[in-house]
């Protein structure tokens, strides 16, 4: 980096705009990507709680399985009696009103994201605070997004339509979302209430449905057959969050602007180095007249290069960290570490890339030009 | 026999020295019916510690002179010898070597790298070859006193003058211990007085240091300090 580092130094103004550019993108890069870990947190933090590998769905439901689709008690029967499958569970999911007709926020209107199951099985929850779910009795357990809300323990809570009467009974103390309203679990038979909008003694059938079942499957296990049998189709857990409404178009959103911005950067990177490369020609003609192999320039600009968008995307991560500390909390954000590193680690690849492409051309100068009855 | 102290790599020539020796070269450019002969049958020898000056009109074929002197282009036909080694017979990668090691360029213009300092011009052909150590740093303070630079080791190309400049090439030419150096038009951005204090300069450290130099020129007021003259016309070299 003999030559790379001094005209870094010398040529510091042209550098620092092209960094501050580089920069700019590495902080909307890490806003993008929290942006869009927040957005997946408040669609699917809650399926992605549940201690599951699959969730078979009716197989008619093709798209928006969880309002679409409705599995019977025989199927969840039929599936856990099934080889390679180790945990067969009924789940029941919904989405309900209810206003506070009991506690100090009383009158107070709450949106439920309902998630229903066997108050004994592992896709129970296990609140921090309170009691867990009970087989009788119309018992909730809240989380953070609930609490919030200044809903307490013990509150009654009155859905709409139903009338059913919903005591709180525990507290799970994390922020736990799916569709971007806060999780509450409850027993099935309540959840059935909840879902048909029926007060009173449920009908028969209604007694004996929920809408997936929730699987552990054994790696490798061939579940084609109770499939077929039960008219349902197992879907991977990662495949269950596109199941829930809007997740799939957000992130194919957020993916298409962070290729974008990618896109734009190693196209930015790419001409600056291009600019860069032409003007520099004598020199480059030069250093190969007095002896320098090719191999010596590229590898000096490709240095350069890489310490211009290191330093840049590093400043502009940092920058957006800050930025996105602020954030959370104000909106649906979340800093991860892993999406922030590869974010950070594609724009520098991909500016990498666009560079190389520009510097390639050093390959072709012709060091006779270094001589001056030729140029 | 005994060699110069600068040429570590002399071998029994037929020229009975390092120097630069040029066999039977033709050189065509282009092809067809745009082929011109840039260089007819010249042949070249000179001594270590010898100075060339080589003046014609421009386009009478002094620069591919150079050029082919220097391996920046392989001839048509003839033999290049530097320092009893035939650069004519090396791979392209071996020519690139050989002028990094054994032969010293001064340009037009002098050339310089525009974000380096005088001192760093003169320490680039050693990182270049990988023998940037303590030695060469002691060389390129020595070479900066021998030009007369020493208040300007400092300074970067566009603060020095045309004078400046040239003899901060020349330094940086002398770097390796070039067993040929070729100067090409030293004289082009230089007044009267300062051409002749370059090319006296560069007649000195040919004859201090036993290079064989080769200056290319269409300025014929500057030959004086040169040990012989030739005159290059179309290709010819006379």
């Amino acid at each position: 980096m003999f030559l790379a580092l001094r005209d870094l130094r010398f040529a510091r103004g042209r550098f620092a705009l092209m960094g501050a550019v580089v920069a700019l993108i590495a902080v909307l890069g890490v806003l993008l990507s929290g942006l869009a870990s927040g957005l997946a947190d408040a669609g699917i933090s809650g399926l992605r709680a549940l201690p599951m590998t699959h969730m078979a769905f009716d197989e008619k439901a093709t798209s928006e399985q969880f309002s679409r689709s409705t599995v019977e008690q025989e199927d969840w029967q039929e599936w856990s009696k099934a080889p390679g499958v180790e945990r067969a569970e009924p789940f029941g999911n919904t989405l309900a009103n209810a206003q506070v007709t009991q506690g100090a926020e009383k009158g107070e209107q709450v949106n439920l994201a309902v998630f229903g199951m066997a108050p004994d099985s592992p896709l129970a929850p296990d609140p921090a605070r309170g009691e867990s779910l009970r087989e009788s009795g119309a018992g909730i357990v809240i989380t953070r997004e609930i609490a919030d809300l200044g809903v307490e323990i013990g509150d009654i809570l009155t859905a709409d339509r139903s009338e059913v009467r919903l005591e709180v009974v525990g507290l799970v103390d994390e922020t736990i979302s799916y569709g971007h309203i806060g999780v509450s679990y409850t027993d099935l038979d309540t959840w059935r209430h909840l879902h048909y909008g029926l007060p009173g003694d449920l009908p028969e059938a209604a007694r004996q449905q929920a809408t997936a079942v929730a699987l552990t499957l054994e790696p490798g296990a061939d579940v084609a057959a109770v499939e077929k049998a039960t008219a349902t189709r197992a879907d991977a857990k990662q495949a269950t969050f596109d199941a829930s409404p809007g997740y799939a178009a957000e992130s194919s959103t957020m993916a298409l602007i962070k290729g974008f911005l990618y896109a734009i950067s190693a196209l930015v990177v790419g001409a600056f180095f291009t600019v860069w490369t032409v003007q520099r020609k004598a020199e480059i003609a030069l250093l190969k007249a007095l002896g320098a192999p090719t191999g010596y320039i590229l590898r000096d600009a490709l240095a350069q290069v890489v310490a211009v968008l290191v330093g840049a995307t590093a400043v502009g991560t940092a920058a957006g960290l800050a930025l996105g500390s602020a954030m959370i909390g104000k909106a649906p954000f979340s800093l991860s570490a892993p999406a922030i590193a590869t974010s950070s680690g594609l724009l520098i690849g991909l500016g990498t890339v666009g560079a190389i492409v520009a510097v390639r051309r050093i390959t072709a100068v012709d060091p006779l030009t270094a001589l001056g009855a030729t140029r | 026999m005994t060699t110069p102290a600068t040429d570590h790599r002399v071998a029994s020539d037929a020229a009975g020295s390092g120097g630069l020796r040029l066999l039977d070269i033709t050189l065509t450019l282009g092809d067809g019916d745009t082929a011109v002969t840039a260089l007819d049958d010249v042949g070249l020898t000179v001594a270590a510690g010898e100075f060339v000056a080589v003046v014609g009109p421009s386009g009478s074929g002094k620069s591919s002179l150079l050029a082919v002197a220097g391996g920046l282009l392989k001839p048509t036909s003839g033999t290049v010898h530097i320092a009893g080694a035939e650069l004519t017979a090396l791979s392209d990668k071996e020519r690139t070597a050989a002028r990094r090691r054994h032969i010293g360029f001064v340009f037009q213009q002098s050339n310089l790298l525009a974000s380096l300092t005088v001192r760093e011009q003169l320490l680039l052909p050693l990182h270049i070859d990988g023998r940037l150590d303590a030695a060469a740093r002691t060389r390129a303070d020595e070479l900066i006193d021998a030009v007369g630079l020493s208040h300007r080791a400092g300074s970067r190309p566009h603060q020095l003058s045309g004078g400046e400049r040239q003899r901060a090439g020349l330094a940086r030419a002398l770097m390796t211990s070039p067993a040929v150096l070729l100067v090409d038009e030293p004289t082009s951005a230089l007044d009267r007085v300062r051409s002749a204090e370059a090319v006296q300069l560069i007649a000195e450290q040919t004859h201090e240091r036993g290079t064989a130099t080769v200056m290319v020129t269409h300025d014929t007021a500057i030959m004086d300090a040169a040990d012989r003259v030739y005159e290059m016309v179309d290709g010819r070299l006379t």
